[in-house]
């Protein structure tokens, strides 16, 4: 039987704000256990929960670009369940009333585009951390991470393989971190990631039994959940059982799921308004001010950069895959005499391979928009070849200084003199007597030994389409 | 409404109140009569009434984001049962 | 001293803290900067986060619980250099309305030592009555201020939801519960309303309403006032002595130009069974953070994790409190919420128009504070209800957060009742002035239960 997988995501966003959803203790990662877990964190008697504006705002912010609509009215609900990072014995979270709804990313599936609906993106705090490490048979808590704000975005089940659940979370990742509400840190679990996973018979419109996977935090693990969680509910059904709803744990080191045991008795969570935190209002000039922070957004950059600079649609999103890099990349081409199509390689090809192979991020590399405009201008000038400017980046990489200062010391600058040129495609030629008969006899095609061979001489100093046309000319004249 | 035993201990774990087998039918009839007795609410109907959660039906204040809070983490643990190396010590979690 | 020690008022004293504090105030009345209670004795419900101070709710589960931090209100009265003379003994976690669930034992009527004192606030109301402290601090989910004021003989306001921050008060039902007053006359309460009532940023459900100074209109006249007496407030339910106090009590405000009109709060019959799932439901959410972690009392017998908190809060909490954790648990759990929780909900708001259309009739509305005077210790230990029935005219100003006060109305044989009187939003002004002329005319506030001379 043929099989159709169903996917929906829900995505935890942790949202970049100094302070915590509900206390003024800082959020900043990497602390000392429970040095930045205050009375309100640790939830001592009596203490009380105020809300961070500035959450609120990166909420919005979020909805307003994937095209939601704001709820102004927006409501905390208590989530009540026991667990010992969880220090209240309830999350605050939204359930009845999320503050955005609705709305929706494009994805690029390979074959076109697809839209996945989102179905709401609510406010919440996140749990402290369980260390497993042995403690005398216990477990240690650590209260730092309570009480960060998290965003909870919540897909509909729109994504029909591993591939489409990776596109989407991708492209989720990248907006996060255009709006700047998100640094979209998975090792530090600034991005989380639980999916929801069933399989049904190709055609069926039904939905068949879900499970939860949770614990996932990177792509790749993503991946490799999802694909083993889809073949063991397909195994599971052709040999006549049934999927039962649950959640599941992925394991990375085994590539396998498993139920997760502290959730068995958790499906009863008894929301409920709370009642320490009236419902939250948001006028009209509160979501204005949010609109006015939004920065271009990947999509419509991605369509400006073909548009404007003339990219192809492969160069253009690479380009914008990240802010960072799209805003290198125009700084570098409002520098520069070189075209957009000449820096978008440079920035896609060159940089981005040094950076991959490094892996850093543009921000931390050596190269600044200007060097990399400076390197591009003596290409166009002339003062180097493409060859030799691949070697001097590799040099302004190393931070060896920029390219007048290498073309300089090294002395790089290309043999323009066209007399020295002249002479060095005389000897050339005069030592390739076979070659040049060859040539005459019509054998065009040997032009490019030539070509090596005078730029072997001039160490690429060259001008090669200088010594092209110096070598057509003298080979046609027959002297 | 009155509640049999099976309920009593379902609500027994979600509280996480351990109820000894000796107290349960104690706990059942208990329950059940405070349980009559709220469902005299029953009496006023309440169709098209909007529920009321907070008194004068008022809306949130937010805070600035901004960090107020430092390292008190000696202070709070002094009245914790169980820590060890800054953190809080619980029986051992299997997820 | 032995007839005080009797009463089981106090659950913690802290001598040391009381001399510091006194010598403190000393030093402000000298050197000037002093305020209008500086160096007056108050006692604080041991409901309040007092800094260094063992702070127990009344329950087992916090008897070591000594806050790192203070309440807001517990600041307030420290700034004003008011002396702390202790911690009062409570219903556990204000639960109740006779001081008889609290772990460490009940507290007896100064009136009548076989006598409960009310509840919840009652070591706070026996200690002022007994004269131990010019005033004590309360709290008031139900009636737990004004109910043990009436059954000891003082005066007991419960504010304003949103009058007075609850930051550092141990949250019981956080939609309902309000920090009050208890105090030795309608004047008193004034002066300490002055100190605890403003906003608190720490609160989110605090209001930055302005606050007035609550002593400046105490003697303004009430000549035309109207006041409004539910029928619902003198049913069959209205023992017949409390009944005739009542009504003497209210002639006195005629007297003064008061003008008694007859009103209807329909739905107010039903606001017990309304409070019994609203409080359990937000109090089983709220007693969750006990769970034996990061402060309290842990079980020293356990095989897991879940078994930790299952013995936690089933050695940790008493009876009553673990029956409304589990009342409202089950209310709020699937398939029982909308026919519990969100019915609940929505009678809370029929009950608050019951008051927004009273007060389009009148000013402010009068009645008894509770249907009887106190009763013997032990009365109603083995029936809920009946014991809940006992705040029948109290609750629906919880459940509407309006001010209400309680003063007392005379004596029932031996036994004080009182008066209760309830106003609009921020009228409490306007019910401390009611209250005292009221006590201009008579003695009842006044009067010591013998040995507490």
């Amino acid at each position: 039987m043929a099989w159709e997988t169903v996917i929906g995501l829900e995505v935890h966003v942790q949202l970049s704000t100094n302070s915590k959803i509900f206390s003024g203790a800082s959020t900043s990662y990497g602390a000392k256990p429970n040095t930045q877990a205050c009375e309100v964190d640790i939830a001592l008697p009596g203490v009380l929960p105020v809300m961070n504006k500035e959450a609120a705002r990166k909420a919005v912010k979020f909805g307003l670009s994937v095209e939601s609509k704001i709820n102004q009215r927006s409501v905390f609900a208590r989530k009540n369940y026991f667990y010992p990072d969880l220090p209240k014995g309830y999350q605050i979270s939204q359930y009845e009333l999320p503050i955005v709804v609705g709305g929706h990313l494009t994805i690029d599936t390979g074959k076109g585009e697809k839209r996945i609906g989102i179905t709401r993106a609510h406010l919440e705090e996140d749990a402290g951390k369980s260390l497993h490490e042995d403690f005398h048979g216990m477990t240690g808590i650590d209260l730092n991470r309570a009480g960060t704000p998290l965003l909870e975005i919540v897909s509909e089940p729109d994504m029909r393989s591993p591939a489409e659940a990776i596109a989407y979370l991708r492209k989720l990742h990248t907006l996060v971190r255009y709006l700047e509400i998100c640094d979209g840190n998975m090792q530090e679990g600034s991005f989380r990631c639980d999916a929801n996973v069933s399989v049904r018979p190709q055609g069926e419109t039904e939905l068949g039994t879900r499970t939860e996977l949770k614990n996932i935090n990177s792509f790749r693990f993503i991946e490799k959940a999802i694909e083993y969680e889809v073949e063991r509910q397909i195994d599971l059904i052709e040999d006549g059982g049934t999927v039962v709803q649950e959640t599941r744990l992925y394991d990375p080191s085994r590539n396998e799921t498993r139920p997760m045991r502290t959730k068995e008795d958790a499906h009863d969570y008894r929301y409920f308004p709370d009642p320490d935190l009236p419902p939250m209002e948001l006028d009209d000039q509160f979501i204005d001010s949010a609109r006015q922070q939004l920065p271009e957004l990947p999509d419509t950059k991605r369509h400006r950069f073909m548009e404007q600079h003339g990219l192809g649609p492969a160069d253009a999103y690479q380009l914008t895959s990240d802010k960072a890099t799209a805003d290198f990349f125009e700084a570098v081409l409002e520098q520069t005499r070189g075209d957009a199509k000449t820096v978008a390689n440079w920035v896609n090809s060159e940089l981005a391979g040094y950076l991959n192979e490094t892996n850093m991020v543009i921000e931390s590399a050596r190269i600044d928009p200007g060097m990399l405009a400076e390197l591009i201008d003596r290409i166009e000038d002339g003062t180097i070849s493409g060859k030799i400017a691949k070697d001097v980046f590799r040099s302004m990489w190393n931070g060896e200084g920029t390219a007048d200062q290498l073309i300089e010391t090294k002395a790089l600058r290309q043999i323009t003199d066209s007399g020295e040129l002249e002479k060095v495609v005389d000897d050339v030629l005069s030592r390739s007597r076979e070659q040049v008969e060859q040539y005459r006899g019509g054998q065009t095609k040997v032009l490019g030994y030539f070509v090596g061979q005078v730029m072997k001489e001039t160490q690429g100093k060259a001008n090669p389409q200088q010594v092209n046309e110096l070598l057509k000319q003298k080979l046609e004249s027959g002297d | 409404m009155a509640l049999d035993k099976q309920t009593i201990y379902k609500i027994s774990r979600l509280a996480r109140i351990h109820v000894d087998k000796v107290d349960i039918d104690r706990y059942a009839s208990q329950l059940s009569t405070i349980l009559d007795f709220v469902e005299q609410m029953n009496r006023i109907d309440t169709d098209n009434v909007a529920p009321l959660s907070h008194p004068q039906d008022r809306v949130l204040r937010m805070r600035e984001d901004s960090v107020t809070e430092h390292d008190r983490r000696d202070d709070l643990q002094s009245v914790a049962p169980m820590t060890e190396n800054g953190l809080y010590l619980v029986p051992k979690v299997i997820e | 001293m032995e007839r005080h020690r009797a009463l089981n008022a106090f659950i913690t004293v802290d001598p040391e803290l009381s001399l510091n504090q006194a010598r403190a105030a000393d030093r402000m009345l000298k050197n000037g900067g002093s305020r209008p209670l500086t160096g007056i004795p108050i006692a604080h419900k041991d409901i309040f986060c007092t800094k260094g101070v063992l702070t127990t709710c009344g329950s087992k589960i916090l008897s070591n619980f000594v806050p790192p931090y203070d309440a807001t209100l517990i600041k307030r009265c420290y700034e004003e250099g008011m002396v702390t003379l202790g911690k009062t003994n409570m219903d556990e976690f204000a639960m109740g309305s006779s001081n008889e669930t609290s772990y460490f034992g009940p507290v007896r009527n100064p009136w009548d030592q076989f006598r409960v004192p009310g509840g919840s606030s009652g070591g706070s109301a026996a200690s002022v009555t007994a004269r131990l402290c010019a005033a004590a601090t309360g709290t008031d989910t139900g009636g737990s201020i004004r109910q043990p004021a009436a059954l000891c003989g003082i005066t007991g306001l419960k504010p304003t939801y949103g009058r007075v921050s609850r930051y550092g008060m141990v949250a019981f039902a956080s939609s309902l519960d309000q920090g009050g007053v208890l105090t030795q006359s309608a004047e008193d309460a004034a002066l300490l309303l002055n100190v605890i009532a403003g906003f608190d940023p720490l609160d989110s459900t605090s209001v930055e309403e302005p606050v007035p100074d609550y002593g400046s209109k105490l003697k303004d006249d009430i000549d035309g006032l109207k006041i409004g007496l539910p029928k619902q407030y003198f049913d069959e339910g209205l023992s017949p002595e409390v009944e005739v106090l009542i009504r003497d009590a209210l002639r006195v405000l005629e007297d003064h130009g008061a003008v008694l009109i007859d009103i209807d709060l329909p739905n107010s019959e039903l606001c017990v069974p309304c409070y019994y799932v609203i409080a359990p439901s937000e109090a089983s959410s709220n007693l969750s953070r006990f769970d034996g972690v990061r402060y309290g009392y842990r079980s020293e017998d356990y095989e897991d994790l879940v078994d930790m908190y299952m013995r936690t809060r089933a050695e940790g909490f008493g009876d009553e409190v673990k029956r409304r954790i589990m009342i409202g648990t089950y209310a709020l759990s699937a398939g029982y919420y909308d026919a519990y929780y969100l019915k609940a909900q929505k009678l809370r708001r029929l009950i608050t128009h019951d008051f927004e259309r009273a007060f389009e009739l009148c000013d402010v509305i009068a009645g008894p504070t509770t249907p009887t005077a106190a009763f013997e210790i032990g009365a109603k230990t083995s029936d809920p209800i009946s014991m809940y029935l006992n705040d029948i005219y109290t609750i629906s100003v919880n459940l509407s957060g309006l001010p209400a006060l309680s003063v007392p109305a005379g004596f029932a044989g031996d036994l004080p009742a009182g008066l209760q009187l309830i106003g609009p939003y921020f009228s409490e002004s306007r019910l401390l002035n009611i209250g005292h002329r009221f006590q201009m005319d008579t003695e009842w506030h006044r009067r010591i239960p013998g040995g507490f001379e």
